[in-house]
């Protein structure tokens, strides 16, 4: 069924108290603001939020933690955000660290329908204690265990009506995983085009994983480190 | 020498050990130095794990775009012929091999490789990022690091005291005082700085080196 055309404050509306909610991003590139602000807004709480990131103190999921509205957070870098760290130090938060590549490969897992698979990542560390391990080939590697969510909110650069969704330079990231991870996702999206604008050779994530769209009202993309050059080298 | 010259130092030697053609991937802070000194006439295709295969220096100012990021979360641009890949694609890349050589900090190496980077029980907890992945799959990882802490305490141990990133994942350590790498019998200084003597790096470091090959550094 192609997706459903809804506000933020629409989409969010549909996330009850307690849910877990896959979040796309880097840093906070590709993350979805409009949805974040809006969830923000909506106050729902005692939320478990999976990111790669956890934003900075007052932009992104900070602001979800800053309001007390997230219970238990998976991610794999929280450096950013002093508040979340003092937040894990003083045990206010469940907090669930997990290897990059892992983090990325159970979401894809996850989607496709694959319940674990085996890993050379975290081998003989503290994120291997109490997982199955297994030699192939002489080789050993940790089981690691798909991980979906309740919702998966991604941020595209277009979208179709048919939920088509592309992506622009490195705001891709966990994006495509996890709209397929979600069990009701929700694309957010700087312009819905009309079906047929989009290349079909060039959509990264086919609108099947799409359930609803949102076209995010205000983009502030925030530069975390803004970096540049005055002269030619590098 | 101050210790900003030093670290530039580092990533210069590290440069050398780039080859024609290397898939790369550099960590945050000295590691990222070493993209200034890629020896002339060789090509360095730079790997960055958010999603970039071709990853150019940073923009000029008018250039600046949120949308185009480093790992460590800067600006940054992409090299004509550079492709763009969810995080998924991004550690096929480096989980299944096809990386040539990372790059990484580090607050402790032991003397068969281990690696800890990315935890101090009860201080800080910031998360291993894609630390753990890129030493488990890259044919390579150098270690650029302080060859001791603060305080002047080995960073070179027999065994890691912190929580691991890696087990026997590290090639080689590239310090202030030296290079080391890492064998099957153990470490072996193979230069020493300028400023130091072999003698003077054995002491620095908090196992077994053996420094009869050890020549000076040649930076």
């Amino acid at each position: 069924m192609p997706p459903q055309i809804l506000s933020a404050a629409e989409a969010v509306a549909r996330v009850p108290e307690g849910a877990s909610i896959l979040m796309g991003g880097f840093g906070l590139c590709g993350i979805p603001e409009n949805l974040i602000k809006a969830l923000a807004r909506h106050g729902t709480r005692n939320l478990t939020v999976m990111s790669n990131n956890a934003g900075v103190a007052d932009y992104g999921i900070g602001l979800l933690l800053a309001a007390g509205q997230v219970r238990a957070m998976v991610g794999t870098y929280v450096g950013e955000n002093a508040l979340l760290e003092s937040m894990i130090l003083n045990k206010q938060i469940e907090i669930t660290l997990v290897p990059q590549g892992t983090f990325a490969e159970r979401i894809r897992a996850a989607g496709a329908g694959i319940p674990a698979f085996f890993t050379p990542t975290g081998v003989g560390t503290m994120v291997a204690e109490g997982k199955d391990t297994r030699q192939f080939d002489g080789r050993e590697y940790v089981m690691e265990r798909a991980l979906g969510a309740d919702f998966a909110f991604v941020k595209a650069y277009r979208a179709d009506r048919m939920g088509n969704l592309v992506y622009r330079r490195t705001t891709r990231n966990f994006n495509p995983m996890m709209a397929t991870a979600g069990k009701i996702t929700i694309a957010e999206v700087e312009e819905i085009v009309p079906e047929g604008s989009l290349d079909p050779e060039a959509i990264v994530t086919p609108g099947m994983f799409v359930d609803i769209v949102v076209r995010g009202e205000v983009y502030e993309k925030r530069i975390e480190k803004r970096t540049y050059r005055t002269t030619d080298r590098a | 020498m101050k210790s900003a010259s030093k670290k530039e130092r580092i990533a210069q030697r590290i440069a050398r050990e780039l080859r024609d053609g290397d898939y790369v991937n550099l960590g945050i802070g000295i590691p990222t130095l070493v993209a200034n000194y890629v020896p002339a006439g060789l090509k360095v295709i730079f790997h960055t794990e958010n999603g970039l295969l071709g990853m150019g220096p940073y923009p000029f100012e008018a250039d600046i775009d949120p949308d185009l990021i480093n790992a460590g979360k800067e600006t940054v641009t992409a090299i004509t012929g550079a492709s763009y890949f969810s995080s998924a694609d991004s550690f096929a890349m480096v989980r299944g091999g096809h990386l040539d050589l990372c790059v990484l900090g580090a607050m402790e190496v032991s003397e068969r490789g281990d690696v800890a980077n990315w935890m101090i029980p009860g201080k800080m907890v910031k998360g291993m990022g894609g630390a753990m992945d890129l030493v488990a799959g890259s044919k390579r990882t150098i270690i650029a690091m302080q060859h001791t802490g603060p305080d002047g305490s080995p960073k070179i141990l027999p065994e890691c005291t912190l929580p691991l990133t890696g087990r026997r994942c590290t090639d080689m350590i590239v310090t202030d005082l030296g290079v080391v790498r890492i064998t099957d019998r153990g470490l072996v200084l193979e230069e020493y700085a300028p400023e130091t003597t072999a003698a003077d790096v054995a002491r620095a470091t908090g196992a077994p080196l053996d420094i009869s090959r050890a020549r000076p550094m040649d930076v």
